[in-house]
């Protein structure tokens, strides 16, 4: 039906209004989307556009002025509400554990609430909280109050996913902490939803936060209208107008390296020597390339030092493993390329020496390496682009006929 | 005869009214604390019945007490009744304000996560807001009965059971050997069990109340 979506719709949005009472304006004005099935959709946008309206219309937290919501093509807004919400996971912005109860008590609610055995219900807890990164013997006793604002907001994850729903709605479940556990925790969460595959609501404030965290991005605006709907890379590479590409910022193409890795990225090459070869070697290869330094390899190949020519030149009999410099900037090929960039930064001959899982040397990134990905990330985005004008031509034909 | 000696012939009377009067006032909170929280379950999210409710269990605690038990003599009679049913009406407002304190300063997230889980109205009263209020609702009923203690002795002037009577007994016959005596025993058991209701909360308190929430 709708070219931007590859799997079939899990939840389908139909012209939702929310008009709060006394408001001239709707909070949420006719709002059509459609969610593909085990997919991260990020809702981002300004403060007060209407993001939680929406997310609460689907779990019915609020009701809907008009329009309707289908759950795997049923109309949701017709059934018990109750029912429908242990279907769903939700994380709300606030967390809202209960203070009262243990973790494992907070994980069990839902399970509970669907008569779950007492077994399967402490195995469970146990499965999450392993799941979350804390080990169920210390943690499953306590109380919220006695968890850190992270393991909080990480149980909150878990007890959201305790009965296992296939869909889940987060509003801005990493927003209180430190970017440093944010970032793990967004980490261990994308790990987890490669294996689990639902079909995931999020919404942050935190253009970052969406463009790492999400398949498909809902740019709004006030009353949740649409800005743009579409991948991370389109929406770096192609903003719908310049409401998105203010929102997105100047850091765009920046942004984008946070996107590919290392490994789908072609290394350039790098002069490299055996440690146990001799000086006049190291000097012959240093000179038949076009730059001023080898890399030294060890015997499982993995890079030990840089040797310039000058170092070469230096009378002395130490082998080639222990004069020049030692290697810095090393990166493995699941870095992004910003990491990449980073390290290249602050590296003695700008560059970042790629290596596998085993310490052996693959190959290096060089700020030319990183121009030619941008270049081609740009022209395959615009072939995309120029694919789904044609289909749309296509469907366009087929309905004229 | 000195005190000691008073109270060690009198061991047996001051026990058994004590016992009445822990009776009557253990019947009054509970009596009030029922009707406390339905009062204030009923009413703690509307404005315009919290604040009668509040209004009409605040105008109770400021009858005069022999005021109260003297009309009570001619609308009921005398006896245990009528006196219980004063007890009752003082012991309500620090329950049912308490109560709705306690249930309005639950964290609105923490109830809407709970409803966001699938708990019904039922279910999100008893499991969580109820729960987390509890502690509050508790120390209401700790002033009620501090206050029911006290006025539970002046219903012996319409015959009810209790402390009150040694009290009253003792004021009528001021002037005799032992009747300062009379009314001091009196007094000094209610003392006594307002230390030990005090203790008996301090208990209850960490019997109900989550480990969570202290
Ligand atoms: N219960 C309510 N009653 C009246 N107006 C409301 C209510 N809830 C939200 N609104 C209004 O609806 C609009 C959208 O609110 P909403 O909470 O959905 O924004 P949001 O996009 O989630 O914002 P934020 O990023 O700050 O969380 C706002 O203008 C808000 O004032
Ligand atoms: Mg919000």
């Amino acid at each position: 039906m709708n070219e931007s979506t590859n799997g079939p719709a899990k939840i389908r949005l139909e012209n939702l209004v929310k008009r709060f009472p006394g408001q001239a304006k709707p909070a949420v004005d006719s709002l059509s989307m459609e969610i593909p099935e085990g997919e991260i959709v990020i809702l981002v946008g300004p403060s007060g556009c209407g993001k939680t309206t929406t997310m609460k219309m689907i779990n019915r937290l609020i009701e809907p002025t008009s329009g309707r919501i289908f759950l795997e093509d049923e109309d949701v807004t017709k059934v018990d509400a109750d029912q429908l919400r242990r279907r769903i996971g939700y994380v709300i912005q606030q967390i809202g554990l209960f203070p009262h109860m243990t973790i494992a008590q907070n994980i069990a609610t839902v399970p509970r609430m669907l008569g779950w055995k007492r077994d399967r219900i402490a195995a469970r807890v146990d499965e999450l909280l392993e799941t979350v990164g804390m080990d169920p013997a210390t943690y499953r006793g306590r109380y919220p109050k006695e968890l850190s604002g992270g393991q909080r907001q990480r149980i909150g994850v878990a007890r959201a996913m305790s009965a296992d729903p296939d869909v889940m709605l987060m509003d801005e479940p990493f927003g209180a902490i430190d970017p440093i556990t944010r970032d793990r925790l967004q980490n261990e969460f994308l790990r987890l939803q490669a294996e689990m595959k639902k079909t995931i609501i999020f919404v942050t404030h935190d253009i970052d936060e969406a463009i790492k965290m999400g398949d498909r991005i809902a740019i709004l605006r006030e009353g949740s209208h649409i800005a743009q709907f579409d991948t991370p890379e389109q929406i770096l590479v192609h903003p719908a107008d310049d409401f998105v590409a203010d929102f997105i910022g100047r850091g765009a193409s920046l942004k984008r390296l946070g996107l590919s890795r290392v490994h789908d990225i072609e290394l350039s090459e790098w002069p490299t020597v055996r440690e146990d070869a001799s000086r006049s070697e190291a000097l012959r290869v240093i000179e038949g390339s076009d730059k001023s330094s080898a890399l030294v390899l060890d015997s499982a190949n993995r890079p030990r030092r840089w040797v310039a020519a000058e170092h070469l030149r230096r009378a002395g009999e130490e082998p080639l493993g222990s004069i020049g410099l030692p290697t810095d900037a090393v990166v493995q090929p699941h870095a992004t390329l910003s990491d990449a960039l980073n390290e290249m930064l602050t590296a003695r001959y700008s560059c970042a020496i790629v290596v596998g899982n085993d310490g052996a040397y693959l190959g290096i990134v060089d700020i030319d390496t990183i121009n030619d990905a941008m270049r081609s990330m740009r022209s395959v985005e615009r072939g995309r682009m120029r694919d789904r004008l044609i289909g749309e031509d296509d469907h366009a034909t087929e309905v004229g006929e | 005869m000195t005190f000691l000696e008073y109270l060690e012939t009198r061991q047996e009377h001051l026990l058994e009214l004590t016992i009445e009067h822990i009776v009557i006032v253990v019947e009054a909170i509970v009596i009030a604390t029922v009707i406390g929280l339905v009062l204030g379950i009923l009413t703690y999210q509307t404005r315009r019945p919290r604040e009668i409710v509040l209004a009409i269990t605040g105008t109770f605690l400021t009858i005069p007490s022999l005021a109260l038990f003297g009309l009570f003599i001619v609308w009921i009679g005398l006896g245990t009744a009528p006196v219980l049913i004063a007890l009752v009406m003082y012991a309500l407002l620090p329950i049912v304000r308490n109560t709705i304190v306690g249930l309005r300063e639950v964290d609105p997230s923490v109830v809407e996560s709970a409803q966001g889980m699938g708990m019904n109205r039922v279910q999100r009263l008893l499991r969580i807001e109820l729960p987390l209020a509890w502690p509050v609702v508790i120390a209401g009923m700790r002033v009620s009965t501090l206050v029911v203690l006290g006025i539970a002795a002046i219903g012996a002037y319409i015959n009810g059971p209790g402390l009150g009577n040694d009290i009253f007994t003792g004021l009528a016959r001021i002037g005799t050997s032992t009747a300062v005596y009379v009314v001091l025993g009196g007094m000094l058991g209610i003392l006594i069990l307002a230390v030990l209701f005090d203790l008996l909360y301090v208990l209850i308190f960490r019997l109900t109340t989550s480990r969570g929430l202290r």
